[in-house]
């Protein structure tokens, strides 16, 4: 038997003594999302095991509102928007970034925020917006963006704060009794930011166990494994299967320089609301970097769509094909909710990999 | 049609761009030859079958690793000559030239054009050249068209195939596009893979003196293998069981993909062939596959299992299933 | 989007330089880690490096690339 059928077969006969099942545990890491349905790891897990998607998206959480004014100013001219690329496809209230660059906006996808600072340079009679999404992992990399556009004088760069955190959102998905949480696999390259430590308070209060897991299917299984073992050992706490990578305390460094550019906001997120300390927000000494302040934007109150679940479905409550949208009215075409708009969404992903069971 | 403009993602390869050639084009100009929307029509002129094809090559930046707009031009069109089992013969050219192009840079291309036809052994009778004001057509834009004579005999279709039959590659997916996307700002990154752009109806040659019977040949350019797949399962009607395993990548081609998040089966490829066949061909045709300097890695990547729905499917390393969807809208926009 | 690649060092100024991924050469900031030279392996994302490899790991990396390196 290979590891991972030896993983597979011992998650079958702990998650049978944790019955009344199903075990339902949640990852909230987009690339976990994909790799999961790519994996078609579903397919070998037994039934007691659901293996939820949760709001790992970044692109899935930002607020339309966020996305509505990312196309106001892309409409202006002399307004160039920099943005990583999934982005292009959200759907605001009316259109996308995509159907605007259609209509003439200045849209351009690039891989590292140092892209867009070397944009501005280059165009310096315009103004560049780069929308800062992601989680811990790509926000240590904006900010010291944001410190170099200081350090050089820019004048016109500029970035919209979308940036996100996950232990917040995590305890948000636990305070909801509704969800019925065992576990959570945690993100493997935030946790290279922000270490593992930084899910032993959640384990604790919430009495749950955690596991940073790698990528690979293998190692995903690996860590499933880790969890339902963990719950038949009746165990909180956080251990480690991305070993390679990842440690107790993550890197420090990184976390200084996200200390000295951001602090942690109050932050919509698209499908679960408001959650407190959650956003990555720029302080006073960066003001002149946040386009919302610049350019005089205030985001209107989201808009949920009619009939749209995506809320239910990133909290783990529903799963994607039980959204009546779902293929109907809502595909990675014409997206309604933020779910289904990256393969990152567990809508998205979901009907990507795995809708036809065939 | 949905939309009121015209998106980038509708020249794709992928879903968008099948819906608005489904709805607007062939609904206004359909007929059975445009219809079965093959790599070439297959026409017949007096009791010959002709192959006639047309591709429109817009390509940024205009010189990549391993080739350029103009042998991208001959080859795009050679291929698709290739792909209905027809010998290419003659090329139309027409240039849509940008006001201010070095004349340095036109006459590569040109010389690119003479060297690959030369290789391709056809010949480009006539032509067009335009040029418009700066700004109009990104340096240059290129069309082509050709002819070519089909063998006898050979009878290629999404209809012909069947369960049982076996899918090949002539080799590593993906090189093509990731070798002009290395090249574009905002991607920019160095690399040695170099497109796989070639000429590949000398190879179809072989396979079809070896073996006249194959059911299916089809080059997976935009939209990659994935999208080439789709449309043989949907036209063809039948469900495409591929292995993950078996899929042949490069390594410096896959980690590059890994760092962009893109996934071979989906990124173009210009010196690619899928070849279906009846399972007793697959190891004949595979050993002239790789016994040609353009199929080295050759590969049996699949199978054709079942025929009524249009679906392609992918067993994964952990032994779970996935579908292998059509792309959806703009992967890689600009890459042929 | 969490998408971070084992790459190796082969430039190296100050806080900048250049990284090979398998073979695919890009540029990278190194100011998230200390003590960063030539021929070290570090987990690369969006242009940073974020974590350093200790050298079992890095070596174990080497290796799987040159066995890769071998198919064709």
């Amino acid at each position: 038997m290979s590891a991972t059928e030896q993983y597979i077969a011992e998650i079958t006969a702990l998650a049978r003594k944790l019955a009344p099942g199903p075990v339902r545990l949640m990852e909230v890491c987009g690339t976990h999302t994909v790799s999961i349905a790519r994996g078609g790891i579903r397919d070998i897990l037994p039934e007691s095991v659901a293996m939820l998607s949760g709001p790992g998206c970044p692109v899935c959480v930002t607020p339309d509102s966020v996305i509505d004014a990312a196309i106001s100013l892309a409409s202006q001219p002399g307004v160039i928007i920099a943005t990583f690329g999934d982005m292009v496809k959200v759907p605001g209230t009316e259109k996308s970034l995509e159907r605007a660059r259609a209509e003439g906006a200045d849209v351009r996808m690039i891989y590292s925020p140092m892209d867009g600072l070397e944009i501005a340079r280059q165009n310096p009679a315009k103004k560049i917006v780069f929308i800062a999404a992601g989680f811990e992992t790509t926000q240590p990399g904006n900010a010291l963006t944001i410190e170099r556009a200081k350090a050089e004088g820019a004048k016109n760069y500029f970035v919209i704060p979308a940036g996100k955190l996950i232990p917040p959102a995590m305890r948000a998905l636990l305070d909801d009794k509704e969800s019925r949480l065992d576990g959570f696999l945690c993100p493997g390259h935030v946790s290279v930011i922000i270490g593992a430590n930084a899910y032993r308070p959640i384990a604790r209060d919430y009495g749950k166990p955690c596991v940073v897991a790698g990528f690979e299917p293998d190692e995903i299984i690996e860590g499933i494994a880790m969890l339902v073992r963990m719950l038949a050992e009746k165990k909180s706490g956080v251990e480690i299967q991305y070993k390679k990578i990842v440690n107790a305390e993550g890197n420090a460094k990184a976390r200084e320089i996200l200390d000295r550019v951001y602090y942690a906001g109050d932050s919509e997120w698209r499908g679960l609301g408001m959650i407190p300390k959650s956003g990555f927000l720029l302080k006073p000494e960066y003001a002149d970097y946040d386009a919302f302040a610049h350019f005089g934007i205030a985001l209107h109150p989201s808009r949920a769509r009619k009939g749209c679940r995506c809320g239910e479905v990133l909290q783990g409550k529903i799963a994607p094909f039980e959204c009546p949208l779902f293929g109907k009215g809502c595909t990675p075409e014409h997206p309604i909710g933020p779910c289904m708009v990256s393969s990152e969404g567990a809508c998205g992903a979901y009907y990507r990999y795995n809708r036809k069971r065939v | 049609m949905k939309e009121n403009r015209i998106l980038l993602a509708h020249g794709g390869g992928g879903t968008m761009m099948h819906n608005l050639i489904g709805e607007t084009i062939l609904g206004k100009l359909g007929n059975p030859i445009l219809n079965a929307l093959g790599d070439s029509a297959v026409i017949q002129i007096s009791n010959q079958r002709i192959a006639f094809t047309t591709d429109s090559f817009v390509v940024r930046p205009l010189f990549f690793n391993g080739g350029d707009i103009g042998k991208l031009a001959v080859c795009g069109t050679v291929n698709d000559l290739a792909m209905a089992g027809a010998r290419p013969l003659f090329l139309s050219l027409g240039f849509i030239i940008e006001e201010g192009l070095e004349g340095a840079v036109f006459e590569r291309v040109v010389e690119s054009i003479r060297e690959t036809a030369a290789e391709a052994r056809v010949m480009v009778v006539t032509g067009d050249t335009k040029v418009v004001e700066k700004g109009k057509a990104d340096g240059l834009f290129i069309n082509t068209s050709g002819i070519g004579v089909i063998r006898p005999g050979v009878a290629i279709s999404a209809g012909r195939v069947k369960a049982g039959d076996v899918v090949l590659i002539n080799g590593n997916m993906g090189d093509h596009g990731i070798a002009v996307i290395s090249k574009r700002e905002g991607l920019a990154f160095e690399t040695q893979i170099a497109s796989d752009c070639a000429p590949l109806n000398h190879l179809v040659s072989k396979i079809l003196d070896e073996c006249e019977d194959i059911h299916f040949f089809r080059d997976p350019t935009r939209g990659g293998v994935a999208a080439t797949l789709n449309e043989v399962a949907e036209q063809g009607k039948v469900k495409i069981e591929l292995f993950e395993k078996d899929l042949p990548v490069s390594p410096r081609t896959q980690a590059a993909c890994d760092m962009l998040g893109f996934d071979p089966l989906y990124v173009p490829n210009e010196g690619k062939m899928l070849v279906i066949c009846e399972e007793a061909d697959a190891e004949r045709v595979l050993g002239v596959m790789r016994g040609d300097p353009l199929g080295i890695s050759a590969a049996i990547i699949g199978r054709v299992t079942e025929e009524g729905e249009g679906v392609v499917l992918l067993h994964t390393k952990v032994g779970g299933k996935r579908i292998v969807d059509m792309p959806y809208g703009e992967q890689l926009p600009r890459i042929c | 989007m969490c998408l971070a690649v084992p790459a190796k060092v082969i430039e190296i100024a100050g806080n900048r330089g250049v990284v090979s991924v398998q073979g695919n050469n890009v540029k990278a900031d190194f100011s998230m880690l200390d003590d960063v030279t030539l021929g070290d392996f570090v987990l690369i994302h969006a242009g940073f490096a974020i974590k350093k490899y200790d050298p079992d790991d890095a070596r174990e990396i080497l290796k799987i690339w040159d066995e890769l390196k071998e198919k064709p």
